[in-house]
């Protein structure tokens, strides 16, 4: 099994790859689909995995991943253990801007099992940021996919002058200054 | 014509749908075509069942059968009812026997009850109940249906409470049969009861494979290439695992399943509280429309590991949906034992 790690490969001339790593494969296929659908000036390749570790037959043909979501469903507890069980296989340079939560299911709050506490402690742990979408609306599927390209093109290193590293600042609250 | 039953046919008819009237009534076939056609259809439907009553009141004794032929409209719940042990039986079964016998054995018991038997063809007999007191007569609204396979040792039953010993005893006498408990299963569609317990449904087999074998065409779907499934592996093993343990073809049809826990509590030695002193008496009760589909696709969904507990899984196999969970004695684990 082996660890992903961020700097390990040499990146490709203009393409990026996004790894999505999750339990409920039918939104993933969904939010891959809407990326895809997206319209970008670069190649773009979406892994989609159920947990790290990855297996390690393919590792010489993947790309260097660019960007890695984790999506939790807030109905699913199974899922959230399936995420913070992925958490401890992956190389710690990950943690500089290049990861992200991607919440979903919080829009029907009488059927959660998972606090949103837990969430936003596992943000903070983890210094990355925590995005909140609901898949089943066009609408929130698109501007989501479109946050993501965006965040995938910053990580890619395709955007002179900004980094992986400003993400932080999607974290901080107002109330906090 | 009894008023009772008058009262009977009036809310039967005002029961059915206005489109399903007409049909209704035809499938009941004990009013003539040319009867039929002089009901007026653009009434209320007071008037009409109205009408309906008026023309029953040249026949007799009616109500009974019309019920049992469209039992498909009543929503029911059905017990399944096991009888085990097989003393002197006879030969060859005799309806006319049974009916003779259980109408006896019943009405030794008690004298105000309306029993009716219908044969359909898949060897079935159904049996209409209604029950009354010593003093009151029958009530036709909240009768009990029997169904009895006459080459099987089983009986399904529709919920009642305190009747079953009394039903229980005629249908032992009637059956020649040496005893008869009820078995813990219930659902409310009498065809999965059926499959269940017939083993009709799809079972699955112990197999062996070292490697999962490309059994079936899978037409390849419109993949976009540029989306990459890392652990298709994992995922074609979840599959063969969820087809092996639930099999292929549709489940029976169950709502509901019901565990009621009396293990111990492990918790903290500091807790002071319930450790191992009585057990955490605890009721777990999943329900679903169709309940075993649920499951079935839950490890394909993603909401759980694969293979799922055998506690969920062996429902079909041991026939029950209401489980006793005790302390296995040694080894601290939950096992199903049942009374």
């Amino acid at each position: 099994m082996s660890l992903v790690k961020p700097f390990d490969k040499l990146p490709t001339l203009n393409s990026a790859a996004i790894l999505l790593v999750g339990t409920d494969e039918s939104q993933q296929q969904q939010l891959a689909e809407a990326i895809l659908k997206e319209k970008k000036i670069f190649k773009i390749n979406i892994h989609v995995a159920t947990s790290l570790p990855l297996p390690a037959e393919r590792d010489h043909i993947r790309p260097r991943i660019d960007l890695i979501v984790f999506m939790i469903n807030m109905q699913s507890k199974h899922s959230l253990r399936n995420v913070e069980a992925s958490l401890s296989h992956m190389d710690a340079n990950f943690f500089l801007g290049k990861v992200c939560f991607l919440i979903t299911g919080v829009g029907r709050m009488n059927h959660c099992s998972v606090e949103m506490n837990a969430v936003r402690k596992l943000g903070n742990l983890y210094c990355s940021p925590v995005l909140f979408c609901e898949l089943e609306s066009e609408g929130i599927r698109v501007a989501t996919a479109q946050r993501l390209l965006r965040m995938l093109q910053i990580c890619a290193g395709h955007v002179p002058g900004v980094s992986a590293l400003f993400f932080s600042s999607l974290m901080k609250s107002s109330i906090d200054e | 014509m009894d008023e009772t039953v008058a009262e009977y046919i009036r809310r039967t008819v005002l029961k059915i749908p206005r489109h399903e009237i007409m049909e209704m009534l035809t499938t009941w076939d004990f009013l003539s075509k040319t009867q039929l056609q002089t009901i007026n259809m653009h009434q209320i439907k007071e008037s009409i069942s109205q009408e309906v009553v008026e023309l029953c009141e040249v026949i007799t004794s009616i109500v009974n059968d019309q019920t049992m032929s469209n039992s498909h409209n009543f929503v029911f719940t059905i017990s399944g009812i096991f009888s085990c042990i097989t003393g002197e039986e006879t030969d060859s079964f005799n309806l006319a026997d049974f009916k003779y016998n259980f109408k006896r054995s019943l009405r030794s018991a008690l004298k105000n009850v309306t029993i009716n038997f219908r044969e359909y063809e898949d060897n079935a007999t159904w049996i209409r109940i209604a029950w009354g007191t010593q003093y009151t007569k029958p009530n036709q609204y909240k009768a009990t249906y029997v169904v009895y396979h006459s080459q099987t040792p089983y009986v399904f039953i529709s919920s009642l409470r305190n009747r079953i010993p009394l039903l229980c005893q005629a249908l032992v006498h009637a059956s020649n049969y040496h005893d008869i408990h009820e078995m813990e299963l219930r659902s409310r569609c009498l065809d999965s009861l059926k499959d269940i317990v017939f083993k009709r449904y799809c079972q699955t087999f112990q197999t062996y494979h070292p490697r999962p074998l490309q059994e079936r065409n899978v037409a390849p779907e419109k993949v976009d290439p540029r989306i990459i499934q890392v652990n298709k592996r994992e995922k074609e093993r979840i599959q063969s695992v969820n087809q092996e343990v639930f099999g292929e073809g549709l489940q029976p049809k169950i709502e509901f399943a019901q565990y009621k826990l009396e293990t111990m509590f492990k918790g903290e030695p500091e807790m002071d509280i319930l450790t191992e002193k009585e057990p955490f008496r605890c009721v777990v009760k999943f329900s679903s429309p169709h309940l075993l589909e649920a499951l079935k696709s839950l490890a394909p969904a993603g909401m759980a590991d694969a293979p799922i507990s055998p506690l969920l899984t062996c429902i079909p196999q041991k026939a029950r949906n209401y489980f006793k969970i005790k302390e296995r004695k040694g080894i601290l684990s939950a096992s199903c034992l049942g009374p």
